[in-house]
This record gives C-alpha cells, sequence and structure tokens, in this order.
C-alpha cells in the first residue's frame, strides 16, 4: 500500500520535474538533491521491508519446525508434538463437547473376610433385598460391573444411561434425559433416575467413600438407593446462596413401595437443599427430603414362634431425611489436604395392612411402624492420593404395632449399628483402592467383624461428580 | 404455593434487566480482563483463586448459584475446567450462559493453542486433548482475548457498547506499551533453561525464548515420586537447568525437594492474579513474572 502510494508520489515529483527543468535550469541543483532525498527514502523504506518479511519468515519457520526446546529429558515431552498451525486451532473451538458422549466403564470388586451368616438382613426392619443364600460377598467377589454413558443428545436434551452387569443380571440402574434450555433455573429430567432426595442417594457405588452404602439406606432403599420411573423437576433460586427445590412423581415399583400396575403415579417426593461457602476454605450444603410411596402386596419374610410365614404390605410409606454435608481445603484447595464430614437422619412411618399367609390361614393385621436411624461419616485426605474414613451407623427398630397380632408374629426390637473405619489410595482419579474394617451389629446376637480390600478402577470417559 | 412462588418469579424476570452484567470467570485471570472490559457496567466474580489448582475444582452449590444468575460466564476452555464446568452449567438451570449463547465464552475459541497431542490416551496422565490451555501466560494471547470480551460484552448489553469499546481501546492501549516494556526487560532471558513444576509456563517459555527442561510431575496431573524426583536430580549434575518453575497454586515439597539437592533456584511465579502480593491486576502478573525470573537468571 505505502509502496503504491510512494510510486505516485514520484510520479507526480517526475511530470512537475520535467516542465521544471525545461523552465529554469537554476533550480537544477536544488531538484537534484531532492530526487537525492526521494530515493534515499524509497530505499529506506525497501530495506524496511525487507527487515520485515525475514522476520515473518523466521517467525513463519519457528512454527512450523519442532519445538526443540520442549523436546528435552522426560519421555511425557518427547510424546508432546509441536502444535501444527491448522488443527489446534480446530481443536481448541471444540472444547467441553470434546469429551462428548462420554463413555465409562467401572470395575468393581472386592476380597471380604467376613461371617458366614445364613440370611443377612437389618435386626427389626422389613428386608428391601430379597437376598438368600450366594455367596454373600465372602472371599474375592466382584461387585457390579457400571456402564455409564452419557451424553447430549442435541442442543435440547441431554441423556445418560447406567447399566449394572453381574454375572446372570443386569439391570439398568438408570436411563434418563433432561433439559438443558428451559433456563430460569429449572431442569426436567425423566425416565429412570435415583431421586434427588437425601444426599448419597444419587450417588452409584463407585462414589461411596465406603465399601457398603450406611444402614440407613440398605434399611430404607435396598442395594441400589431409590431410583424412580418418572418425572423430576428442579429449579435453583436466583439467589447469592444455593437454594434448590425439587419435586418428583413416578411409579415407585421399588422398595418401601412396589409394582402396583396402577395408572398414576405411586410415588411422590420433595427436596430442598440448601448451600454455600465460609471463607474459601468451607464448604457446605444441607438438604430436607420427603417421599411417600404406596405399596400393594408388598411381599416379606416374618419369624414366628417356630416358623416363618410370608407377609404382604398393603399401604402407604412415608420417608424423611435430614442431610448435611460439610468440606474443607485449605485456601479452597483440595488436591493435598481436605476433609469431608457428612451426616444424615431419616424417619419412616408406614401405615397399612398386613396380610399374613402361614401356610393354613390367612391373616389380617393392622401394620403401623415408626422407624428412624442415621449416620456419621469422616473423611480425611491426609496426604496426596491418601484417604482414612470413619463412619458410624445407628439405626432403631422404633415403634412397630401389628394391632392383635393373630399370626403371632414375633416383634424385634433392635438397634442395629455398624462401625467401619477406612484407608483409601488412588494412583489418579480413576483407579483407587481401599482397605476397610467394619464391626457389624446390623444382626441380634451377631457381631461381625469384617475386612475388605476392595478396587474401584474407572475406564473411558467420566463425567464430573456432584458436590 | 410452588406455582405462586413461580409466577412471582417469571414476573420479575420479565422486568427490565438490570444496568449491570453479572459475569462469572473461572479463573482469576478472566476475571480481571472483565474488569478491565466491563468496568463499572458489570459485577465479576471469580469461581477460584490463584491459590486453587483450576483443574481441581468442585462444582459447590456456591458456584452453581453463582452460575445460576450470571450473564456471562468466562471460562478458559480447552478443558482446563472440564472437571466441574459442565456439571455446574447444568445444575444451573442457566440458559444464557450454556456453550453455544452468547453468555458462554470460552477465550480457547480465540487463541491458537500449542502441543496438542496427536494421540491421547490416560497412560499418559492427565493430557488435554485440545491442547496446552496455560495460554494466558503468552501476554500477546491477552489482546484476542479481551476482543472477544468486548464484543460478547456489546452483545449481552448492546447499551453499553461504547463504553466497552472505550474501556477495550484503552486497555489495548495501555497493554501495547507494557507489551513492549515486557519484552524490552525480557530481551535477555533468552536460552534461559528451567524445570517446571507441571507444564503451566509453556506459553511463557515460548514468548521468552526460555528452554524448559521437563516437569517434577511425573505426568501430568500426577504426583511425582521420590524416585522420579531423584532421577531429575541425577539429570541436574551434568548440566543444570536456571531455575525450577512452580505455579503459586502448586505444593512446594518437589520444587524444594530438587532445588535443595541441586542448589538450583526455585522460583514461585504468580502465575495468575492474586498468586503474589504484586500481581493485582493482569499488567502486576507479568511485572511480577519478569521480575522474578530475571532476579533467578542473573544469579551468579
Amino acid at each position: 500500500m505505502q509502496i503504491r502510494r510512494l510510486a505516485v508520489a514520484l510520479a507526480c515529483v517526475s511530470v512537475w520535474v520535467a516542465p521544471a527543468r525545461a523552465e529554469e535550469k537554476s533550480k537544477h541543483e536544488q531538484l537534484a538533491a531532492e530526487l537525492a532525498a526521494l530515493r534515499e527514502q524509497v530505499s529506506q523504506m525497501q530495506s524496511m521491508y525487507e527487515r520485515r518479511i525475514a522476520e515473518l519468515e523466521e517467525k513463519l519457520a519457528g512454527v512450523a519446525k519442532p519445538e526443540a526446546a520442549e523436546n528435552a529429558v522426560l519421555p511425557m515431552q518427547a510424546e508432546s508434538p509441536p502444535a501444527p498451525l491448522g488443527s489446534s486451532q480446530a481443536s481448541a473451538k471444540s472444547g467441553i463437547s470434546s469429551f462428548n458422549p462420554e463413555i465409562s466403564l467401572i470395575l468393581q470388586g472386592a476380597y471380604a473376610h467376613r461371617k458366614k451368616v445364613e440370611e443377612r438382613h437389618i435386626g427389626g426392619f422389613v428386608s428391601a433385598d430379597h437376598h438368600h443364600g450366594g455367596h454373600d460377598g465372602r472371599g474375592f467377589a466382584l461387585d457390579h460391573t457400571e456402564l455409564v454413558f452419557a451424553a447430549s443428545i442435541d442442543p435440547y436434551w441431554r441423556g445418560q444411561v447406567a447399566v449394572g452387569v453381574l454375572d446372570e443380571e443386569v439391570e439398568l440402574e438408570e436411563a434418563w434425559f433432561q433439559t438443558t434450555v428451559l433456563g430460569f433455573g429449572t431442569g426436567i429430567k425423566a425416565g429412570r433416575f435415583r431421586s434427588g432426595i437425601g444426599y448419597l442417594n444419587e450417588q452409584h457405588a463407585h462414589q461411596w467413600d465406603f465399601y457398603e452404602q450406611p444402614l440407613m439406606y440398605r434399611a430404607l432403599f435396598g442395594k441400589h438407593g431409590y431410583a424412580q420411573d418418572g418425572v423430576q423437576l428442579k429449579w435453583v433460586a436466583p439467589l447469592a446462596t444455593f437454594v434448590e427445590l425439587g419435586a418428583e412423581i413416578g411409579r415407585g415399583q421399588n422398595f418401601p413401595g412396589n409394582d402396583r400396575d396402577v395408572s398414576g403415579a405411586s410415588s411422590h417426593a420433595l427436596f430442598g437443599h440448601v448451600g454455600g461457602d465460609i471463607g474459601v476454605s468451607h464448604s457446605w450444603r444441607a438438604g430436607l427430603s420427603w417421599l411417600r410411596t404406596r405399596a400393594g402386596k408388598r411381599e416379606s419374610h416374618f419369624e414366628t414362634d417356630n416358623d416363618e410365614v410370608r407377609g404382604a404390605f398393603s399401604g402407604r410409606s412415608r420417608v424423611w431425611i435430614a442431610d448435611f454435608v460439610y468440606k474443607w481445603a485449605p485456601d479452597g484447595n483440595p488436591v493435598r489436604r481436605n476433609f469431608k464430614f457428612q451426616a444424615e437422619y431419616f424417619r419412616r412411618a408406614e401405615n397399612g395392612n398386613l396380610a399374613v399367609d402361614d401356610g393354613t390361614n390367612l391373616y389380617d393385621n393392622l401394620w403401623r411402624t415408626r422407624q428412624s436411624g442415621f449416620y456419621l461419616a469422616g473423611v480425611y485426605q491426609f496426604a496426596p492420593n491418601w484417604r482414612a474414613g470413619l463412619r458410624h451407623d445407628r439405626l432403631s427398630s422404633g415403634r412397630q404395632s401389628l394391632g392383635d397380632n393373630p399370626a403371632d408374629i414375633e416383634i424385634v426390637r433392635y438397634r442395629p449399628s455398624r462401625f467401619s473405619a477406612m484407608v483409601d489410595y488412588r494412583w489418579s482419579e480413576f483407579s483407587r483402592m481401599r482397605l476397610q474394617w467394619s464391626r457389624d451389629r446390623a444382626m441380634p446376637g451377631i457381631v461381625d467383624n469384617q475386612v475388605t480390600l476392595q478396587y474401584i478402577m474407572s475406564l473411558g470417559s467420566h463425567g464430573a461428580h456432584k458436590f | 404455593m410452588m406455582k405462586r412462588i413461580l409466577v412471582l418469579f417469571l414476573l420479575l424476570c420479565a422486568l427490565p434487566a438490570v444496568a449491570t452484567v453479572k459475569v462469572l470467570a473461572t479463573v482469576p485471570e478472566w476475571g480481571a480482563l472483565a474488569r478491565e472490559i466491563g468496568g463499572e457496567r458489570v459485577d465479576v466474580t471469580v469461581a477460584t483463586t490463584a491459590k486453587q489448582d483450576p483443574h481441581r475444582i468442585e462444582a459447590r452449590p456456591s458456584l452453581i448459584a453463582r452460575a445460576r444468575t450470571a450473564g456471562l460466564i468466562v471460562a478458559t476452555g480447552a478443558d482446563l475446567e472440564v472437571g466441574w464446568l459442565p456439571l455446574l452449567l447444568r445444575e444451573s438451570g442457566n440458559r444464557r450462559v450454556q456453550p453455544g449463547q452468547p453468555g458462554y465464552l470460552e477465550a480457547a475459541s480465540v487463541v491458537q493453542l500449542r502441543n496438542v497431542p496427536r494421540t491421547v490416551d490416560r497412560s499418559m496422565g492427565h493430557v488435554h486433548a485440545a491442547g496446552d490451555p496455560h495460554f494466558h501466560l503468552d501476554p500477546r494471547n491477552i489482546l484476542p482475548v479481551a476482543a472477544a470480551l468486548s464484543e460478547r460484552l456489546t452483545q449481552i448489553d448492546p447499551a453499553g457498547a461504547t463504553v466497552y469499546r472505550d474501556n477495550f481501546e484503552r486497555f489495548a492501549g495501555r497493554w501495547r506499551a507494557a507489551l513492549a516494556r515486557w519484552e524490552a526487560e525480557g530481551a535477555g532471558l533468552k536460552g534461559n533453561t528451567f524445570l517446571q513444576v507441571h507444564h503451566s509456563f509453556g506459553y511463557l517459555a515460548h514468548w521468552l525464548g526460555l528452554e524448559s527442561r521437563g516437569e517434577l510431575e511425573h505426568k501430568p496431573g500426577i504426583e511425582p515420586g521420590s524416585a522420579h524426583l531423584g532421577r531429575i536430580v541425577a539429570s541436574q549434575q551434568k548440566t543444570p537447568v536456571v531455575m525450577i518453575l512452580r505455579a503459586s497454586y502448586q505444593n512446594e515439597t518437589a520444587g524444594r525437594w530438587v532445588s535443595e539437592r541441586t542448589g538450583i533456584p526455585l522460583v514461585t511465579l504468580p502465575y495468575t492474579v492474586g498468586g503474589t502480593p504484586r500481581a493485582t491486576d493482569l499488567f502486576g502478573l507479568f511485572d511480577d513474572t519478569l521480575e522474578r525470573i530475571r532476579n533467578a537468571a542473573q544469579r551468579p
């Protein structure tokens, strides 16, 4: 551009110079001096441009040639190639979506040393699982291998599927989609999902800080937490403090409800969470949840004086859960040291009818229970990759009334408890091994000292975990 | 009751927008930049501090609350925040700041990334597939981000267009002047060698012509063991590097261990705004970084 402008200027000068020479020879010397000055300017500019071009060429060569400076001593660096001009820009834009879809496979298993107990249960509580015989998790045993697939479906929806596989058992733990574009702090999730009640309920087994979930969850919902086939609506308030409200309706096919084969919802849940930070090092979340389920002929076993009878409960269960989590990390940096405390408390009320079949007669009982329990757990990461934790579980069989109890069902009054201590080590965020000792008094008259060595390995890309 | 609250809330949302744009920056450098460009018209919060590892942040309730009300989220991108930001965005239920919306700006989208790996495998440790995301330490990368930020703020808050443009022009002028000064000051640093705790200073080294001789980390994101550090100490006997660089959020132990056994100075760099007392803004960040490197390089 500048060169062209200069050429035009030169042309003008020459046009002006020609008549001048013809008319006034006296000015000839002056003009020659001016021309010389112009030539000097031109040559200066030329050299400047040459220098600039050389600089540019140097820069280009610098980009193209491998960064010898960075390919130094360590093998990791030798593996990182220089940035190719085109491709890097393309991948820079991909950002978050580059990890989409996230597919992960979680390997879980353990070596467990524990007492041989014919039928593990929680004393004073109706069993949520149908657990008979089997290896009872003694010795070397694989836990569910979990396959999680999560991805954005399109700009409007996101979906996730979690499947637990163990031998001939394939369990569809979760299969849901959620909105991402409703705005105003709202989110809708539908399909099969882990309910938002409590703190631990949404977490999968590989996220637990101990080998087993707390007794409380086992008593309330069985092995896998409470999952709904239904719809969840959540709303986050536009406030400086975290306030989240949620509501769910669903089929309620899982314990404490069961599949009643009816239209309409059998299960309703409400929950609210508040949370925040205290300074940079402390953060917390507290929640309150309510769940109401209906059961129609929910079967379980009961002991009588000399026999075992089958009972079918029809009625309503209501569960309240209060949960609290507190986390600490120095300067809010959890990499080396951090601490987590969590506690949950529940009350459950069941009202209805228990039909008891002892093989010869069918009895109708009034069924009314008020039960409760809690756990407290603390986990401290005392060095990078090393954590230690303690947990105390306690339940109360509470009030259980069976009306006239014509079938003479034995009412077990008991306070199940368990104390656990664990140490775990992780090589990276994808592999962890845990040694745990538990003193399990979940069953009356049995003190079971359990030692478990557990592994959790995560293959593939796994999304971030919640707080 | 719930319905009534919702209706009330929707009515509130329909009211004319407040004069300020709520900006949530994932890391302090973009928070500082948003303050430069947005001035009085923006209300900036930063999700992390200079003492925190931006790779390892939890989607805390307080952050979800901030993402919920944000009008603009400024992130580094290139998978730096992949462990927490996607969850934060989903949980917030805030449509305006979802990727692809004007309220979501990834700085990496306007910057040329370096060290894009050809293959990514977990056996390599925590590798960033999109390239090295620590690009803010090449000060030449700040201006394109500033321009993009000014453009986004204008898009979100058109009434402030002139303010954002003026602020950008003023900032760009000061930045260019500072850049010339830093480049003059740093001219003598070319060819100095260093070790670093994590691959945090690739861009800084590229800018100043420093030569990296490797990391103390065994693999990216994995803490070094003593055997690995021992090998590094041994490798430093023949041709020692000039300095060991550490970001203020990174643990000191490994660097000090090597420094004590080799006599190579351990230099703590602010890494981001707030990392050292002098690094109060982006200018202070580079002033202090350069001074610390020059002090280490000038040692006998």
